[in-house]
């Protein structure tokens, strides 16, 4: 079981294994689609804003930076669960496991007032082209964050219940790919929606 | 009464649902429902239905069940079909009025594209791929049963709508505004929206599926370019899954966004672009076209060099044609609508790209036509279905070049013309090679073969029935019938032709019956299969005996060559198959699991909850589909094993354990 580190992390020693984190990469391709189908949607329609409010006029960077600077928070901790994993360090990958999993709900939450803030302001997405787009897109990041973090809870559970399996490392590799590609996913939102949101 | 009782009738039964003709339908699929389920409890059948099949994870089972309700699905498709036809046979008929007629037009074309073509080449992958690769399961078993599950409550949930709460009507590709609330009001076309959403997931696990199966489990010495051909499709086919779904679930989802919870993305109020829609539902639905023919070019990839006996002419070639048609599909889905105001600069850039997809087309024909060349051909009946798919896919990729002309397409646009170029393809192209590869693959599936006699008198009314009826539509469309008119004037002078189109209609129908009789006939008087290959054939699935045990290859083949099988055959080295006593291992096989079947049941229930606003019930479905997933993920023990004595008594009751 333990691995000396620089020798083949354990979720890649077994061809079984190795089968299944190609899978999920072709998922994260299919994933890829998907969103860039949304900006696609949400880049024709943001000046399209009918009588609502234009992007200038809702977003504010503040809550928004703080929201990215905690999800890149938590990609790093990710990581740094995955390498206590290899270490076999099984707290400390349960630890850092569930500090990214808190990120991730702080992140949610954050995103959850901004959103109750615009529609308290009579900016729903029934308002504009622009709104729909607006909220499906952040909104379907969002959703998958929060399926995330249910997949951490249970896999936090899988790490207590069973310790570092193979197939437990592998769930742990495939839960950073993820959240990897859910931060990826930020940086573009950030400057496609929010940061030209705000300049025009 | 409680009003809220009488409220609950009206939204399950409008007056639409309450039509003679459906009411009957309804009554007739009770009556057998009871019946199976009579039959069932009295044969004592319900443990070995849930054992063996609804639980299953095998992938030759899972095909079965596929190619079943494919076939089911292709009846119902076929009536709607007879339907729109018998109201078309002369001027002014009035066998159904204009709403009927809607409905049962985006039903077919639904029923037919998402769950009849899609489900069946499903089915025939997962019966021959694993076999034909030299593996023993496909890569994610469970998944590939979650896969079929959600295709088949999906399809379930389209189904019902004709009966409960009514059918959607705004045609297959369904278009806003009309699709919108506003003016479609009713469930229907939440049901189209739910049902290709579930049956859409589904295809893109099978999608991941097989493309992770074909990379990851080959044999030994099988490199991509000695694969078989049909596994190269199937190939292609799952890339153009993955990258062409997501665009239909956004286009999906956000029409139901906008029915279901006020959003504003294709209504014209709030600047709603109904462009957009037509834009991300082509950017699926051409690869989508392509998904659909691809594995009938690799059926008949593996039909002809078997019944010509002889290798394909330009195996190269044609490898280089499906990835060439797999790239360009993605770059031509604006020749659908070139008339909605893009302009002649992208007009001709789509349509010149559409042609171009002609040429990979074209290579392929003349690559099946030298393989035939010299050959020692046999007029089999899955050989009959390919020598008919010939001239047919030459008339409809023409006519499609035709289409492609962006002048002449202003003409030809929404009329009869195209619905005579589509079917001609999907029809002549796609389900001729699905009938092609389910009579070649159905020794393999069962150990028995379909009766011969029998299978060349369906194909003979099909094919005879197909060209009476689409190719009279040509004309039609040039002399301007429009696409879902629900009855036409007289005096146009195109009675005469819709009259023919409607004969061979029932032509085709007749063919059909006779499948389906082949089948039973086939069922009750076995011609078995006791050599495991039957055709003669050439790649690693005729290797085994049929239908295959459990776990497919006791032992993997090493393979040196295109044709392993054959190759081997040549050599003399057919014995390599079998085993020796002492070279049995244990083998892992995935143990049934009633999660896939619960996830499925919960998607459907959930949907049902959307469909008609019930939230409670939309988030009771919801919590089911959690529920599952995190028993699926909690479960760890999935895998049994079979230990050596039982493999080898398998093998030695099939004969394959040398002496
Ligand atoms: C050489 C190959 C092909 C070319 C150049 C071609 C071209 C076209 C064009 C330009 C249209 C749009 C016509 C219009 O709406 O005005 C069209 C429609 C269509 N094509 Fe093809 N096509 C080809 C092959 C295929 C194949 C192989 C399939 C399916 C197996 C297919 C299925 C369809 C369908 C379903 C539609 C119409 C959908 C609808 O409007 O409901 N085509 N084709
Ligand atoms: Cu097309």
């Amino acid at each position: 079981m333990n691995n000396p580190i620089g020798s083949l992390p354990a979720e890649f020693e077994n061809t079984h294994e190795g089968v299944k984190i190609l899978g999920f990469w072709v998922f994260l391709a299919t994933d890829v689609m998907l969103f860039a189908s949304l900006f696609a949607v949400y880049v024709v329609y943001r000046s399209r804003v009918a009588l609502g409010p234009t992007p200038a006029q809702i977003f504010a960077l503040g809550p928004v930076l703080a929201e990215t600077l905690i999800l890149l928070t938590s990609s790093f901790t990710v990581s740094l669960s995955l390498y206590a994993a290899r270490q076999s360090r099984l707290k400390s990958a349960i630890g850092w496991l569930v500090v990214t999993l808190l990120l991730g709900a702080s992140f949610v939450s954050l995103e959850i007032r901004e959103f109750v803030k615009d529609v308290l302001a009579g900016h729903t997405w029934h308002q504009s082209a622009f709104l729909s787009g607006f909220f499906t897109l952040v909104g379907t990041h969002g959703s998958h964050v929060t399926f995330g973090i249910g997949w951490a809870v249970l896999l936090t559970l899988e790490l207590v219940l069973r310790g570092l399996t193979v197939a437990n490392r592998r769930k742990l590799f495939t839960f950073a790919l993820y959240w990897h590609f859910l931060d990826i996913v930020w940086i573009f939102l950030f400057s496609v929606v929010y940061l030209a949101g705000v300049m025009t | 009464m409680r009003p809220w009782f009488i409220h609950l009738i009206k939204l399950l039964f409008p007056p639409q649902v309450l039509l003679p003709d459906i009411v009957g339908i309804d009554i007739g699929l009770t009556l057998s429902a009871l019946a199976i389920a009579l039959y069932l409890t009295k044969a004592r059948r319900w443990g070995w239905l849930w054992r063996e099949w609804l639980t299953t994870v095998d992938h030759k089972r899972i095909g079965i069940m596929y190619i079943i309700a494919a076939l089911i699905m292709l009846f119902r498709g076929g009536v709607d079909a007879l339907m729109i036809r018998s109201q078309l046979i002369v001027p002014e008929a009035h066998f159904m009025g204009a709403q009927q007629y809607d409905e049962v037009f985006t039903t077919h074309g639904t029923v037919m594209i998402f769950f009849m073509a899609m489900p069946f080449f499903f089915g025939l992958f997962n019966v021959a791929v694993p076999l034909m690769i030299g593996a023993r399961d496909v890569a994610f078993p469970r998944l590939n049963a979650i896969s079929f599950w959600l295709f088949a409550f999906g399809a379930a949930l389209f189904n019902i709508s004709f009966s409960i709460g009514g059918s959607p009507s705004a045609g297959w590709f369904s278009y806003p505004p009309y699709s919108e609330l506003q003016f479609n009001p009713g469930v229907g076309e939440n049901y189209y929206l739910l049902a290709l959403q579930v049956s859409g997931i589904g295809s893109i696990a099978t999608g991941i599926n097989f493309l992770v199966t074909i990379l990851k489990l080959r044999a030994p010495g099988m490199t991509l370019m000695k694969m078989p051909l049909f596994v190269w499709s199937a190939l292609v086919t799952s890339t153009l899954i993955l990258f062409a779904f997501p665009p239909l679930t956004v286009a999906l989802g956000l029409t139901m966004l906008d029915r279901l919870f006020g959003a504003s993305f294709f209504t014209l109020a709030h600047e709603g672009m109904p462009m957009m829609y037509a834009n991300l539902f082509w950017i699926f639905g051409h690869p989508e076209v392509y998904i659909l023919i691809m594995p009938a070019f690799g059926i008949f990839s593996e039909v002809v060099p078997t019944f010509s006996r002889k290798p394909l002419f330009g195996y190269e070639a044609m490898v280089i044609s499906l990835l060439a048609i797999t790239f360009l599909s993605y770059g031509v889905w604006v020749h659908h609508f070139f008339e909605m105001g893009a302009g002649p600069g992208v007009n001709v850039f789509f349509g010149l790209s559409t042609m171009l997809i002609a040429i990979p087309t074209g290579v392929k024909m003349f690559n099946w036509l030298f393989t035939m060349w010299g050959g020692r051909i046999r007029l089999s009946v899955p050989m009959l279905w390919q020598l008919g798919f010939i001239p047919t896919f030459v008339v409809g990729g023409a006519s499609g070049v035709m289409l492609a002309a962006v002048a002449a397409d202003y003409q030809y646009h929404n009329s009869y013309f195209v619905i005579a170029h589509f079917h001609n393809v999907i029809v002549g192209g796609t389900v001729f090679g699905l009938l092609s590869g389910m009579y070649y693959w159905w020794p393999k599936m069962f150990g028995w073969k379909l009766n011969e006699r029998q299978g060349r008198w369906a194909f003979a009314f099909f094919f005879t029935g197909f060209w009476l009826t689409f190719m009279p539509q040509y004309f039609l469309g040039l002399e301007g019938m429009t696409r879902r008119m629900a009855s036409y004037p007289p005096g146009l002078g195109w009675g005469g032709l819709n009259a023919m189109s409607t004969i061979g209609a029932f032509i085709m129908g007749v063919g059909f019956a006779i499948l389906v009789y082949n089948i039973a006939w086939s069922r009750m008087h076995p011609e078995w299969d006791t050599t495991g290959d039957p055709w003669d054939g050439r790649t690693l699935e005729w290797s085994l005996p049929s239908p295959a045990p459990a776990y497919n290859f006791a032992r993997i083949p090493e393979v040196h060559e295109r044709d392993a099988w054959w190759a081997m055959k040549q050599r003399g080295e057919t014995d390599a198959v079998k085993l020796s006593p002492d070279q049995v291992e244990p083998i892992h096989v995935p143990k049934n699991t009633p999660m896939p079947i619960c996830l499925a049941v919960s998607f459907f229930v959930g949907s049902i909850g959307m469909v008609f606003a019930w939230h409670w019930m939309a988030i009771l479905g919801g919590l089911g589909v959690v529920a599952a997933l995190a028993y699926g993920s909690l479960e760890d023990d999935t895998d049994r094993e079979l230990d050596p004595t039982t493999v080898l008594n398998t093998e030695k009751r099939l004969g394959r354990v040398h002496p």
